[in-house]
């Protein structure tokens, strides 16, 4: 008895990594439309204008609040109930966006707030603006110091992409359970996407720490000590 | 040029300042002690509105900056501030520190405020470090170029904030030189600190600020050597 169908699978590669196109695709829009969502998330967040603060922590406390796969369905058939017809493939990358938009927003949010008042209170002192200041300053700062949770964030997103198949979207999980309920091995198709999503996540990963490397070569643990004396 | 008039500032249930009026001519030298908690420092943040008081009025140069309408870092070009902690921004190059502000803010060309950085450097004796980052200086090297960075705005008016309070003191020496000579080349300046050996080389008026309010002021000779008031021989007995 074999223990698991290898040769299905690479009988079946090309078709998974046509999936694996797909899901690429769909994960690289959510996790640039997220990225950018949680910027404005997490300055929603910080924000003195009420409104906006309101609005902003609603938004995160409804995503954090529901499971992801409800809130694909909402987003496909929801808006459809509107009048609002999106095609699958649109709708997963907007729920998927609508989804990392928040957690993002929280990790920046983090990452603003740990860059110490004394940054804001030197560039205001120099007449920059507070648009100036957040843009030049503290966000630069912020956004070096959040890439590992950034990456950890875009990580879940590529896996939770899988989640679009119940959509009807051709991606890795639907192609992979397509062939298994025809062929009835689902133990070596799930092997098989196992080491697909692998493979790209750990590609993720490996650029995310060579883009922390690069950016900037100063020293953010001195950097820190220096908060804890204050 | 500068006038504080009658300021007043709360946070919460504690009163900082209770009332506070100083007049500062151009060229002169301020400086402001008083035990911590006094609202030397508060007073000190009024000037550029990074506090704003609650009452009382700020005139800087003809122009009352604490009147509706007026733009807080319109204001804040006009008035360089140095802080305890430096402040450098530890992801931009010495050079970039000090030429961040008159590109963005004066519309400097790259080329102009990089001349600019570097004459100013040459003035904290910096030069050989433009290209170094932040993290590589020593304190009272960053506490310099923090200096030279708020100098490149060409403000009216320096504000110091205790800028020698997070040095080693061996290296307060390099950081009050810089302040003298500025002092020397006639820059207005409003100093606060504890550093009183620097208040009687310096200072043209010391201010005496006890509890929110100014119990004494004049030339150093007269403050420093014969004070008039008792929480002022207090305070003078502790740190002399």
């Amino acid at each position: 008895m074999r223990f698991i169908n290898f040769e299905l699978i690479f009988q079946t590669l090309p078709k998974l990594l046509d999936g694996a196109k797909l899901s690429l695709l769909i994960s690289l829009f959510s996790v640039v439309l997220g990225v950018s969502l949680g910027i404005i998330v997490a300055t929603g967040r910080l924000s003195k204008f009420w409104p906006f603060k309101a609005f902003a922590s609603a938004y995160v406390a409804f995503i954090r609040g529901t499971p992801m796969i409800v809130q694909i369905f909402l987003v496909y058939f929801g808006l459809a109930e509107f009048g609002l017809t999106l095609p699958a493939f649109a709708s997963g990358i907007v729920a998927l966006s609508l989804n990392s938009g928040a957690y993002m927003g929280e990790v920046f949010r983090g990452g603003i707030q740990s860059i110490d008042i004394g940054q804001t209170q030197a560039g205001l002192s120099l007449g920059l603006s507070p648009f100036q200041v957040f843009t030049h300053i503290v966000f630069p700062q912020a956004f070096r110091r959040v890439i590992p949770s950034m990456g950890n964030e875009m990580v879940t997103l590529t896996k939770d992409s899988s989640l679009v198949n119940f959509i009807g979207i051709a991606e890795l999980t639907y192609r992979a359970t397509l062939i298994a309920s025809r062929t009835y091995e689902y133990y070596a198709m799930y092997i098989g996407i196992a080491i697909v999503y692998f493979a790209i996540t750990f590609t993720l990963s490996q650029l995310l720490s060579w883009l922390e490397r690069r950016m900037g070569p100063y020293d953010s643990v001195s950097q820190s000590g220096k908060g804890l004396r204050r | 040029m500068i006038q504080l008039v009658n300021l007043e500032k709360a946070f919460g249930d504690n009163h900082v300042l209770k009332g506070v009026s100083v007049s500062v001519s151009r060229g002169e030298v301020v400086v402001l002690i008083g035990a911590s908690g006094s609202g030397k420092s508060t007073l000190l943040r009024c000037v550029n509105l990074l506090e704003v008081p609650d009452s009382g009025e700020i005139w800087i140069d003809g122009v009352e900056v604490t009147a509706k309408g007026v733009v807080k870092h319109e204001v804040r070009r006009e008035t360089g501030m140095v802080f305890q902690q430096f402040n450098l921004f530890p992801h931009k190059r010495v050079i970039d520190n000090i030429t961040l502000a008159p590109i963005k803010v004066r519309g400097m060309s790259h080329k102009d405020a990089a001349e600019l950085a570097m004459v100013l450097l040459a003035k904290v004796d910096l030069a050989a470090k433009a290209r170094s980052w932040p993290h590589q200086l020593s304190g009272g090297q960053q506490q310099r170029v923090a200096i030279a960075r708020a100098l490149a705005m060409q403000p009216k008016v320096m504000l110091f904030d205790e800028v020698t309070s997070a040095l080693d003191p061996g290296m307060t020496g390099e950081v009050l030189n810089v302040m003298k000579e500025l002092a020397a080349d006639g820059m207005t300046m409003i100093v606060v600190t504890h550093e009183m050996a620097f208040a009687r080389e310096a200072g043209d008026k010391i201010i005496f600020m006890h509890d929110g309010i100014i119990v004494e002021e004049g030339p150093p000779s007269q403050l420093l050597v014969n004070p008039q008031h008792d929480a002022t021989k207090d305070f003078l007995s502790k740190v002399l």
